[in-house]
């Protein structure tokens, strides 16, 4: 029976190809309009690191000014002070933690082909590997001695090795970054993050950072960093004078495996400001935060205010979409009364009816559907050509294709529903009556 | 079985229902209510008189004229606010940077190792630049307008202050810093060659003169005597005096509530091993001297990099990119909303007079003209659209106070909704003509055809 429905459906979708045209084509513009805005919300919003974004945590310590807070609604500054960072990490109270900044480097290739090229890389601990667990094609992270020992060791990304090296294992050898010899511990395998989530104050949709260097190394070298800087008051002149200043420039994260660890390191955080209050510094009341990966990324709005709107906006695209096909349907199905009720007469059930013209708005809107998801694709594309930093999130996965067809056809069949149970509840009378 | 579907399919109804658009599966009542006017559609030419019968025939095709009214509601009300979105951005995207940005570009420079003298770079670099051909004036700075990197600072009038007076961008250039910005000196004088010192990243900002923005100047000094006054760029003295002022020079952070207060100081200060330059070329030679300028001081320095070559133009369009992108997406969203509506009353529209053939031939037969006809359907669609657009304009402002509230936009001018209302009114009445046309030339001979 159901192959005979379909026979119908297409047979009178055919009969009306201009109506059948206009249902097919809005339904596919709604679901196209939603779905391109609905994947770009989703895979910037979506948890980076599912199975553990709640142990991982973002530390914020209050050091601004007692008249002015760094937000004016009272949430603590973006970043920590060096002194804080350092003074945090050699304490060493959880499971385990990593101080970063961002760092622009010029590379001197060995291979004299290549010209020197500026590269956008992390300053960070060696737990910072086993924190957010980028996987490794060659060698491996440099150790806690190496930090320790401010060795001159560096971590390559995929496409620096293949700029660099041709894509062979670099391990053990040396790159030349701003007139120093590093060695090469490891190279990272393709680390594909949707958003650069560990460091969001320096732009979530940034590109990947190329290399990984030991943070002490790198104050050694008094390398500042190419990121955001901010102070509350002169720091004072000079690079020692800067490291003791209250200018925040370093992002600070730690593991904490369970509830228990989060409390305990909670307190520890704010003994440690009581300590230092003492010393003149914090003046503005405790307020330390710890929020996890995904507390953080909401917090800093990592799903832009403008996408948010899209999405909303496509969505109410799509219901009107969706009462438009609904319009179209009924108009249909109120032309074919006589064929109703000639089939009634005929000893067809309501059951019968209600589902051969079930099966017809469902075959407009699988066909919507189909069509949505080639116009999500283009969709997608114009997102990529018009924001060039969304490159990694305007892209259909699985997930979303699936979302795609199902969304069509339940919005199909929800818009063929009302007109079907009318159509269904022809008299066969009134129809042959004539 | 039922498969040749035509025209003679349509339901035929009996006299009394003449305009009534059919129910499909409306139970047929035993006894039909008697009909004090067999024909209820005078044939009057005013207007006024056709449309009780309209709305008679309306109400008994609710489902209908609810899904148009709906459909005009939602438009109305998303067209509204997403216009108003787009204006915003234009307007965002409108201001002048108080640059000659068809002419200018910058670039950056960056030395390798601890022995790198950067100073000296600058100085060999901007006597390079300034002798190249093409060039009509070029400085060092920090940063640029639009580039969305800079250096901002907070300005005093005490020392010590608790909060500091204004905020401000801070471009550090030379001699001849005004003249490649194209800021226009509006009072006061530039920065004499013997004025710009040399200094080192990190260390604290202490100039002995300064220039700033008209706006910077009104904020600080709100009489209007900004000139030769004093100000302190930190907490402790010496202060800096304010020796110009200019007309107009915009940050380098689009997004800033502040985006006209900006400082110019006169030093000469590389970021560790890096500087950047800007360069405004004689009228229409920038293509060619930007090229030519990364080949020459490529070539003068090897131990240095010369990066990101970028046109202002470039800068500006970088800059508004999410402006840019937000006002096509919505654009795209209002033309796709008013198309699909347009063809939903295309649609509806051609419905109902095929479904009312009929009686259309009936009226003629009856004497009504094409033009009344014409008139039926268009005033049909009027009284549909309106109530939908009553209902719009109140879902417009909803719409509006939800974003105030969630996204802390502007509210929606008074007067989107007026002109929202013209626009679909157009829409409704260009739509419905196609369909109305073809019921108008529905001939009488219809009405005597039986089926």
């Amino acid at each position: 029976m159901f192959t005979y429905y379909l026979q119908l459906g297409l047979r009178s979708l055919r009969r009306n190809p201009i109506l059948t045209a206009l249902m097919v084509i809005g339904i596919g513009l709604g679901i196209a309009a939603s779905m391109t805005t609905l994947t770009v919300m989703h895979l910037m919003g979506s948890d980076p690191i599912p199975w553990k974004s709640d142990k991982l945590h973002y530390v914020q310590l209050d050091n601004w000014s007692a008249d002015d807070g760094y937000y004016d609604n009272g949430r603590p500054p973006d970043q920590v002070t060096y002194r804080d960072a350092v003074a945090l990490m050699e304490a060493a109270k959880a499971d385990k933690q990593a101080a970063m900044f961002k760092l622009s480097l010029p590379i001197q290739p060995e291979n004299k082909e290549l010209k020197p090229f500026r590269a956008l890389g992390r300053v960070t601990y060696a737990d910072f590997f086993g924190m957010f667990e980028p996987s490794f094609k060659y060698g491996g992270p440099w150790s806690r001695d190496q930090d320790v020992g401010h060795e001159r060791v560096v971590v390559l990304g995929k496409e620096m090795n293949e700029k660099l090296f041709g894509g062979q294992d670099s391990s053990g050898r040396t790159v030349r970054m701003d007139d120093i010899d590093y060695t090469i511990v490891g190279v990272l395998d393709d680390w594909k993050l949707r958003s650069r989530y560990y460091d969001l104050t320096n732009g979530a949709f940034a590109d990947p950072d190329e290399f990984f260097m030991p943070f002490s190394t790198a104050i050694d070298l008094k390398q500042r960093s190419s990121g955001n800087n901010s102070c509350w008051k002169s720091p004072g002149d000079g690079w020692d004078a800067y490291l003791d200043s209250d200018c925040v420039w370093i992002q600070m994260w730690v593991q904490l495996d369970s509830p228990t660890r989060l409390a305990e390191y909670k307190s520890f955080l704010d003994n440690y400001v009581t300590e230092q209050k003492k010393l003149g510094r914090f003046p503005r009341p405790l307020n330390n935060r710890l929020l996890d990966v995904n507390q953080w990324m909401e917090d800093q709005e990592v799903v832009s205010r403008d996408v948010q709107v899209q999405t909303g906006l496509a969505f109410a695209f799509l219901v009107v979409c969706l009462v438009n096909t609904v319009g179209l349907l009924l108009a249909k199905f109120t032309r074919k009364s006589g064929e109703i009720g000639l089939r009634r007469a005929l000893g067809a059930s309501r059951r019968d009816v209600f589902s051969q013209f079930l099966i017809e708005s469902g075959v407009v809107g699988l066909s919507g559907g189909l069509l949505g998801l080639a116009l999500t694709g283009l969709g997608l594309l114009a997102v990529r050509a018009l924001y060039s930093e969304y490159k990694t999130v305007a892209h259909l996965d699985w997930t979303m294709t699936a979302v795609t067809i199902a969304l069509a056809i339940v919005s199909a069949v929800l818009a063929g529903l009302y007109p079907t149970w009318r159509a269904c509840r022809v008299q066969p009378a009134a129809q042959l009556k004539i | 079985m039922g498969n040749r579907e035509t025209e003679k399919l349509v339901p035929c109804f009996p006299p009394h229902s003449i305009f009534r658009s059919a129910r499909i599966g409306e139970t047929v009542k035993a006894a039909p209510k008697p009909v004090s006017n067999p024909f209820p559609i005078p044939y009057s030419r005013t207007q006024a008189m056709e449309i009780r019968p309209i709305l008679s025939a309306l109400m008994r095709s609710k489902v209908s004229m609810i899904l148009i009214g709906v459909q005009v509601a939602l438009t109305l009300a998303i067209v509204c606010n997403a216009l108003f979105i787009i204006g915003q951005r234009l307007d965002h995207m409108a201001r002048p940077s108080g640059m000659n940005e068809a002419d200018t570009f910058h670039f950056g420079s960056s030395g390798f190792g601890q022995g790198f003298d950067a100073m000296a770079m600058i100085r060999e670099d901007l006597a390079i630049l300034r002798q190249m051909p093409g060039v009509a004036s070029a400085t060092t700075s920090n940063s640029v307008p639009m580039s969305q990197g800079g250096w901002s600072t907070g300005i005093s009038l005490q020392p010590k202050q608790k909060t500091s007076t204004a905020d401000s961008a801070i471009y550090i250039v030379d001699d001849k810093g005004l003249d490649t910005f194209g800021s226009k000196l509006v009072a006061g004088r530039d920065f004499k060659p013997e004025e710009i010192v040399d200094a080192k990243f990190g260390d604290s900002l202490r100039p002995a003169v300064i220039i700033v923005t008209q706006a910077l100047a009104d904020k600080l000094f709100p009489d209007g005597d900004a000139l030769g006054k004093s100000v302190y760029l930190q907490e402790d003295p010496p202060t800096s005096t304010i020796i110009g002022i200019v007309e107009r020079t915009q940050q380098p952070w689009m997004s800033s509530s502040t985006v006209e207060n900006s400082t110019f100081v006169p030093a000469y200060m590389p970021y560790g091993n890096s500087s950047r330059y800007l360069v405004r070329t004689e009228p229409g030679r920038r293509d060619e001297v930007m090229k030519a300028v990364e080949q020459k001081l490529s070539e003068s320095n090897t131990s240095r990099i010369i990066g990101s070559v970028r046109s202002m133009e470039e800068t500006r369009a970088e800059a508004y990119s999410g402006d840019r992108a937000m006002a096509i997406i919505l654009g795209v969203v209002i033309f796709s909303l008013l198309a699909i509506t347009a063809l939903g009353i295309v649609g509806m529209a051609s419905f109902w007079v095929a479904q009312r053939t009929r009686q259309i031939g009936t009226r003629r037969a009856l004497g009504a003209s094409r033009k009344d006809i014409l008139r039926y359907f268009q005033t049909e669609n009027f009284i549909i659209t309106t109530l939908g657009l009553i209902v719009g304009g109140v879902l417009a402002y909803a719409l509006s106070l939800w974003m105030m509230m969630s996204y802390q936009s502007p509210r929606l001018p008074w007067y989107y909704v007026p002109i929202g209302f013209l626009c679909l009114w157009t829409l409704g009445q260009l739509a419905v003509l196609g369909p109305a046309m073809r019921a108008s030339r529905v001939s009488p001979a219809v009405a005597t055809r039986s089926v």
